[in-house]
């Protein structure tokens, strides 16, 4: 086979094999823009017959007095404070376990890696149960509170790969200067973290954004929901009367997760590439 | 920064600390701990304690109400001898585990290597192949794939310009857990990226020696790439293995564990006995069996990882 046919070959495939990957999201684009009665009688259609963008005005209203504004509110609340409360811990822990000595230090370290690949199962219970007995359920703080308080092991250990590539000739030059620890971490080690921070914030921001099991355990009060699971009323068999809507909400709860891949991808990929993350 | 420097900076160092070693240790400890204590009380709070207070739930009776009563085994002894559903999720778990996991990373890895050449528009493909992992695990995911492929959904009106009559997949028994199989491995786009970069890290020169010796493109994947991968393989098995295991929201939304439990993921059943039942220890058993089981598999990876894990230099990583 020459090189051309082989280039041809390539494209034709990975055109047609992606377009079979964005299907259904297309689809579900497509069906958000749909009239109601056409959703479900030319399913497979990715072309409506005329835009409807009303889906989104109704989707939008919500259910009873609350509407998405208030679904979004809050998501938007929670997702920035456990933003902010990863990137302060998860900094501050990657370099003392990257920098610093102190005494069991390889122990904690050890135990850090263990619970990366703890099942969250194991401690879901008796953390319901703490919650509930010092009055947090139906609070947001079951969801934000640990984030400043250790957060995922997993952000903390890939900052710790990240600082241990740092030089260390720039912490004894900042010494000389007479920086103390701190100074030595807020003004030389963590400006020259920025891309892994950047990767942290946005993993950070993702599996908080789509988190469904937190919400959906410790949030019963309407009012305090997050999109997951105001999208999901939507999706419940027995108050479904609009589809439209409902696609129409599916398409604006992944539309801050597509901008912010848009134009975090290069942080994306490599952060991924460096260190394994799930996405 | 040269070296001279650098022993001025240790002489500066050892001028400056108190001359009474305990002190500065004792110095050195509790800047240390200042800066980790915020993971250290994390840990202990919601970590530690939380497990240690689940290995006593389960062996308690508990709903939230009244105190726990301490039943024993009990707890662990109905589980086994007493309750066919749980067999149910073991047995729905290990199908998907096993089938998804392969399934995925044989994805990921095929469509990786194919990705590590000079086409053009490489970069572009490689993003569109990622967008799926990105929103993989959301509810909006979760509510779409139920709709495309029910009764009157995309997928049989695809079906249908081909003649073929197609049935409710997500309601009917024998096409519940395929369809949340190919929802998973529909996001294979973590593990690939993950695979090319790995890709990307073998040596040029091997495959040039391989040509020159006349290999064909297949020996050439089978002698070198596999190898020189099985570090990144052995890594994404173990991370996919262990999120297979904890696997909740797309069985909870989609099929809710049905029919007749023929989705019942372990994770699922395990909510419903905690906040469904209010059966807190019953559902803490339950955790540290899942607990086992994962360590079990991750064990089993580890030890079997010197006989097929190939690394480069001797007590390199």
């Amino acid at each position: 086979m020459n090189s051309a046919a082989r280039s041809i070959s390539f494209h034709f495939f990975v055109a047609v094999f992606g377009l079979f990957m964005l299907y259904p999201i297309l689809w579900t684009i497509a069906s958000s823009l749909k009239p109601e009665s056409e959703i479900f009688l030319n399913a497979a259609s990715l072309i409506p017959s005329s835009l409807e963008w009303n889906n989104y005005a109704k989707g939008w209203q919500g259910f009873g007095t609350i509407g998405f504004n208030v679904f979004f509110r809050n998501s938007a609340i929670i997702t920035t404070t456990v933003v902010v409360g990863t990137l302060f811990s998860t900094s501050l822990v990657a370099f003392g376990f990257a920098r610093l000595t102190f005494r069991f230090r390889s122990a904690l370290f050890a135990c850090l890696l263990v619970t990366i690949m703890l099942p969250a199962q194991v401690t879901l219970i008796p953390q319901y149960i703490l919650f509930q007995k010092i009055g947090w359920v139906n609070t947001w703080n079951p969801l934000t509170i640990p984030a400043f308080i250790g957060g995922s092991p997993f952000f903390i250990f890939l900052m710790i790969q990240f600082i241990r590539g740092i030089p260390r000739e720039l912490d004894e030059a900042a010494v000389i200067d007479g920086c103390s620890t701190f100074g030595i971490f807020w003004r030389v080690v963590l400006p020259l973290c920025t891309p892994a921070l950047i990767t942290v914030a946005i993993f950070s921001f993702y599996w908080t954004w789509d988190d469904f099991m937190g919400p959906l355990i410790y949030l019963n009060n309407v009012k305090l929901q997050t999109v997951s699971l105001g999208l999901r009323m939507f999706a419940d068999p027995s108050s479904v009367t609009a589809w439209g809507p409902m696609f129409a909400m599916s398409v604006l709860s992944l539309l801050p997760q597509f901008i912010v891949f848009l134009f975090f991808q290069k942080y994306l990929v490599e952060g991924i590439a460096t260190t394994g993350i799930k996405g | 920064m040269n070296g001279e420097a650098s022993v001025i900076a240790k002489e500066a160092d050892v001028n400056r600390r108190p001359k009474r070693g305990w002190q500065s240790e004792a110095k050195k400890n509790l800047i240390g701990y200042s800066f980790i204590s915020p993971w250290l009380i994390g840990f202990l709070a919601f970590t530690i304690g939380p497990m240690i207070a689940s290995l006593y739930l389960s062996f308690t009776n508990y709903d939230l109400l009244s105190p726990a009563q301490w039943v024993g085994l009990e707890n662990y002894i109905r589980m086994f001898s007493d309750d066919p559903r749980f067999w149910t999720a073991l047995k729905v778990t290990f199908i998907f585990v096993f089938v998804s996991v392969p399934l995925k990373l044989a994805f990921a890895l095929f469509i990786a290597v194919l990705f590590n050449s000079r086409h053009r528009g490489v970069g572009f493909y490689r993003t569109v192949y990622y967008i799926p992992s990105i929103i993989g695990g959301s509810v909006a995911v979760a509510v779409m794939w139920k709709q495309l492929f029910g009764l009157k959904g995309a997928v049989n009106g695809i079906l249908a310009y081909f003649g073929i009559q197609g049935t409710n997949w997500i309601a009917h028994p024998d096409t519940a857990l395929p369809s949340l199989i190919l929802l998973v491995v529909w996001q294979f786009g973590s593990p690939m990226l993950i695979f090319l970069a790995g890709l990307k890290q073998i040596p040029g020169e091997l495959y040039e020696a391989a040509a020159v010796d006349g290999a064909n493109r297949f020996s050439r994947f089978v002698k070198i790439t596999l190898p020189m991968l099985t570090p990144v393989i052995f890594f994404n098995l173990v991370m996919q293995m262990i999120g297979g295991f904890m696997t909740f929201t797309q069985s909870f939304l989609i099929t809710a564990g049905g029919p007749l439990d023929r989705t019942l993921f372990y994770a699922v059943y395990l909510y419903e006995k905690a906040f469904a039942n209010f059966q807190m220890g019953y559902a803490s058993a339950m955790a540290w069996i899942l607990l086992v089981i994962v360590s079990f598999f991750t064990a089993l990876i580890f030890k079997s990882s010197s006989a097929w894990v190939y690394y480069e230099s001797e007590g390199g990583k």
